[in-house]
């Protein structure tokens, strides 16, 4: 029911209205938001005390200098009771500062939000837990900074301890859990906040698969209590079991709100777009001491076996002193991170003072079929280029393995595995 | 479709903040679970890491007190207004431990919450205050000594005993305002970690800690009239030794300046607050 009433909600932009009465008010309903940043320049902003005195002695007059970013802008959506909305949008787009907004971690620079409830956050797991506290000590911290009362957090506490599977070392310090149990018990305490809203950013990513299912029942439970999720997410594969409406930012900016299949669709078309745009080397993040001159791979097509080949050039620049390095990312259609391959972790440092043709040589894993594409970033101490979508490849097709079968046989899984059977 | 949950619950306005600003009352009483939390989770971790917790509180205000004696009372010999120089000392400390334990215990908190504050919403001055909690443990066992030692040395204070918990509190505040203060300059200027406990040492020894106000010299007297926390010590020998009551501009003042220590640490902090959220 919630799609069809999320997709009549579109107002993108449009004036603001009167308030609502509280009775048929949407969950949450947001009116021109917008939120800047302001980023001190470089070197232009006392580290000490004392530093920012004698500045201010010496120029009484001086104001420091910002450069101003919008992070949102003019965002304008109403989010129905007991639905599951997914916030979708590349690196930069916005997701996260809505959701701080949203959860009241950071405040609005403009616009108006109204919430019909308590807004629950599980921003990242485990905040707040302390290693020296045991278990049933975390339970209660935990839960009192995620906005739970004393009294809910009895109520519940039997149910939290059953779902986390931590009975037996609840006296036990949580430095002397394993990470599972840690994440386990973190999840277990955010997941029974009773808050009316709830704010999700990523965390489902953490976890073997089959917390991850419990972790996505969890929060289909909340939503069919008629409470409200907030999703942000890339894994468009949570988006799409999770949520029943979602929607699209690009540069702050409020695209599409609606359907889940309309906001990937945008969501996915966008890497090539954004592609496109970051061939221009000067509107590319980073410093700019030094960037990618090119970017291209040895063919455009491989098998899933092949070794995938990213030759890159980096001019030399004589005014750029100590020794870089390189990074990429390969990112599937999903926009998920299959490898990252630091040229640190094979001991490679580039020489700033020559020109660079280089390599990188992808052996495994085999990929599967589909379209990847390649974020390249080139660091020293701070990020000098970073240049997402620098390339795209295509891998065909076909099976890697000597023999076939029906598509069951090798659909699940994100890469091939290169495996053999013995007996 | 709405569950009734949903509808007894308050609707929340989320609006861009206006220039200066105080925490809602309303939302610093929703979270007071989390100043207990945190008070908690403090005292938890001070006598459960610390093998030698518990005695240090005791130990801790008796070796100064005992040093002072030794250095002001018999190395200067110095005045002490006609009470034992142990207890006036004792009493003195108990005092300033008040205010420079939560000032040097709230300057801290926050950058060492940092990862909490940037994941979680609650109102942020919450966590250099709830380092008050703390300081209220060690405060009692002071207080528990202090009492043992006014009943052995057979000193009566009277009435104006009943005072005493005021003037621990307008500590407290005084405490608190600079605290708060310098746990947000903290967050942006490193040094002010270094800076805050000379000040406070400097502060300990130009207040009439280990000494009575009758032992300074005429021509500095001016510097101790103007100094609140000298005010606030008058006032606890008064109501805890029994010592001459001071002057009512100075009982006033004292309240006066610690609630607006208070305050303005508070309205420091909010300010700054917005700022390092958004200064990145």
């Amino acid at each position: 029911m919630s799609t069809s009433r999320a997709g009549t909600s579109r107002r993108v932009g449009s004036p603001p209205e009167p308030t609502a009465p509280a009775t048929g008010a949407p969950a949450v309903s947001v009116r021109n938001l917008s939120k800047t940043y302001r980023i001190a320049r470089a070197g232009d902003r006392p580290a000490t005390a004392a530093e920012a005195v004698l500045r201010r002695a010496r120029h009484p007059l001086q104001r420091q200098s910002y450069d101003v970013m919008h992070a949102l802008e003019d965002v304008t959506f109403d989010i129905p009771w007991g639905s599951a909305v997914g916030i979708v949008g590349r690196n930069g787009a916005g997701k996260s500062t809505l959701l701080k907004i949203l959860t009241r971690i950071t405040a609005p620079s403009g616009g108006r939000i109204e919430l019909g409830g308590r807004v629950g956050s599980l921003l990242e797991i485990g905040t707040g837990f302390h290693p020296e506290l045991t278990g049933r000590e975390n339970i209660y911290l935990n839960g009192t900074l995620l906005g739970m009362r004393r009294k809910e957090i009895q109520r519940r506490f039997d149910e939290i301890v059953e779902f986390s599977g931590v009975e037996k070392f609840l006296e036990t310090q949580v430095k002397r859990y394993s990470s599972g149990m840690y994440i386990r018990l973190a999840f277990a305490v955010a997941a029974h906040l009773e808050t009316e809203i709830l704010a999700i950013d990523e965390v489902l990513a953490v976890g073997d698969v089959e917390f991850q299912n419990k972790c996505i029942a969890k929060m289909r439970d909340v939503a069919r209590d008629g409470r409200t999720v907030l999703y942000v997410s890339h894994q468009i594969q949570t988006v799409k079991a999770l949520c029943s409406s979602a929607m699209y930012l690009e540069a702050g900016r409020l695209v599409e709100m609606g359907s889940v299949d309309r906001a990937i669709e945008l969501y996915t078309s966008s890497f090539a777009q954004a592609a496109q745009q970051q061939l221009d080397a000067g509107r590319r993040p980073g410093t700019g001491e030094l960037r990618f001159a090119s970017a291209q791979p040895s063919k455009e097509v491989y098998r899933p076996d092949d070794d995938k080949v990213i030759e890159f050039a980096i001019p030399g620049s004589a005014s750029s002193i100590g020794q870089y390095f390189v990074s990429a990312h390969v990112n599937n259609e999903d926009g998920v991170v299959i490898a990252q391959c630091d040229s640190r972790l094979v001991g490679r440092w580039f020489d700033p003072g020559e020109e660079v043709r280089g390599r990188l040589t992808l052996r495994a894993p085999w990929l599967k079929p589909g379209r990847y594409t390649v974020d390249l970033y080139l660091c020293k101490t701070g990020i000098l280029d970073a240049w997402e979508g620098s390339c795209t490849f295509t891998v065909l097709p076909v099976l890697p393995y000597p023999d076939a079968a029906s598509a069951d046989g090798s659909e699940k899984g994100v890469v091939f595995g290169d495996f053999v059977y013995d007996s | 479709m709405t569950s009734s949950t949903t509808a007894e619950a308050r609707r929340i306005v989320i609006s861009a903040p206006g220039r200066f600003r105080l925490p809602a009352p309303r939302t610093l009483w929703e979270a007071r679970e989390v100043l207990w939390r945190f008070g908690l989770r403090d005292i938890t971790l001070r006598y459960r890491q610390t093998f030698l917790g518990v005695i240090w509180v005791v130990l801790q205000p008796a070796l100064t007190a005992g040093i002072f004696t030794l250095v002001f009372g018999k190395v200067a010999n110095l005045d002490s207004g006609g009470v034992p120089y142990f207890v006036f000392s004792f009493v003195g400390m108990t005092a300033w431990n008040v205010f420079n334990g939560v000032a040097t215990r709230a300057a801290p908190s926050l950058v060492a919450n940092s990862a909490l504050v940037s994941k979680v919403f609650f109102p942020r001055v919450l966590v250099p205050l709830s380092t008050a909690c703390s300081v209220v443990v060690d405060l009692a066992v002071s207080l528990v000594m202090a009492v043992g030692l006014l009943f052995a040395y057979g000193i009566n204070p009277g009435w104006a005993v009943l005072t005493a918990p005021v003037w621990l509190l307008m500590l407290m505040l005084l405490g608190a305002g600079l605290g708060v203060a310098a746990s947000a300059l903290m967050v942006r200027y490193r040094d002010v970690g270094y800076i805050l406990p000379f000040a406070l040492q400097a502060l300990l020894y130009i207040s009439p800690i280990a000494y009575a106000l009758s032992a300074v010299p005429a021509k500095y007297e001016i510097f101790y009239q103007v100094n609140p926390l000298s005010w606030l010590l008058q006032c606890v020998r008064w109501s805890l030794l029994g010592q001459p009551m001071p002057p009512w501009w100075q009982i006033g003042g004292s309240v006066a300046a610690s609630v607006g220590a208070f305050l303005l640490g508070v309205l420091v902090f909010e300010q700054l607050e917005r700022e390092f959220a958004d200064v990145i």
